[in-house]
């Protein structure tokens, strides 16, 4: 089994609101990130596949497959998007780092053919970063 | 849906490698530069990663302003601009990174209880970096 790792960036805006909770109950659990008209990030993506190493080739993935996948399943849809108004998961979904992780591996899972999905780590900022692995 | 959060930090802080089981020079072959009486210095960036269930209400693991807070006041506020040989965690422990790292887990565990923490990983340089996910 080897691993690959292919990074990408995304900049997007989001807030985070939960429309069941009151304003003040909002304000307090999520602070400055609830402020409705939104703030930025330039995320940095990491989607790591795993899979034995095709010995005609030599891959593991045809990386230009992958690229092409995450440019049209997640880079397309989420790059310099407002996530809350642009994104359909978010629509219901408060667009935390931790739902864009588990969003990105839902849109990849089901296009990825030859190797598997084994990791999606998205950056907030340098210091933040949430891992996926799946449904465990 | 599980996930698993890591946030990165940093301290500066002092210390000497030297063993009291070992004599002089044995300490010196042991630890070589690390052992000048007169001690060194770091820069060290930890990583704490945690783990949970992503709630329904907020989209988060655990809110981070307060897993922030305890870093800051359990870790940072006792190690930052210190020397570690000085600590009672260290009056009989090297305090190698290793030991360090060790340290740092057993007091987040101990005292973080918004999420299952998975591990502590320390950068003391830009070229090592040592983790602990606790006694496997």
């Amino acid at each position: 089994m080897v691993y690959l790792t292919r990074k990408a960036e995304f900049s997007a805006a989001h807030y985070y609101h939960n429309p069941k909770l009151t304003a003040e109950e909002n304000q307090r659990i999520f602070g400055k990130c609830n402020n409705p008209n939104g703030h930025g990030h330039n995320y940095t993506l990491e989607v790591t596949v795993k899979g034995a190493v095709d010995p005609k080739s030599g891959f593991v993935v045809d990386l230009k497959q992958l690229k092409d996948v995450m440019s049209r399943e997640v880079l397309d849809a989420l790059d310099h998007r407002f996530l809350n108004k642009e994104v359909p998961e978010f629509f219901t979904r408060i667009p935390t780092t931790e739902n864009l992780a588990i969003t990105i591996w839902q849109r990849l899972e089901p296009k990825l053919k030859a190797a598997r999905l084994h990791r999606v780590r998205v950056y907030e900022t340098p210091d933040l970063f949430v891992d996926f692995y799946g449904e465990e | 849906m599980k996930a698993h959060l890591t946030r990165r930090y940093m301290f500066s802080a002092s210390h000497r490698l030297h063993s009291d089981e070992m004599s002089e020079q044995e300490n010196r072959d042991v630890y070589g530069k690390c052992n000048n009486p007169y001690g060194h210095g770091h820069n060290y960036m930890i990583e704490v990663t945690v783990s949970g269930q992503v709630d329904g209400q907020t989209g988060m693991v655990c809110n981070l302003v307060d897993l922030d807070n305890f870093v800051k006041s359990h870790v940072l506020g006792r190690y930052d601009h210190e020397n570690l040989n000085l600590l009672s965690e260290f009056a009989e422990l090297v305090p190698t990174t290793e030991n360090l790292c060790i340290a740092i887990y057993e007091i987040v565990n101990r005292g973080f209880k918004s999420a299952h923490l998975e591990r502590i990983r320390i950068e003391e340089t830009m070229m090592n970096s040592f983790e602990y996910c606790g006694d496997l």
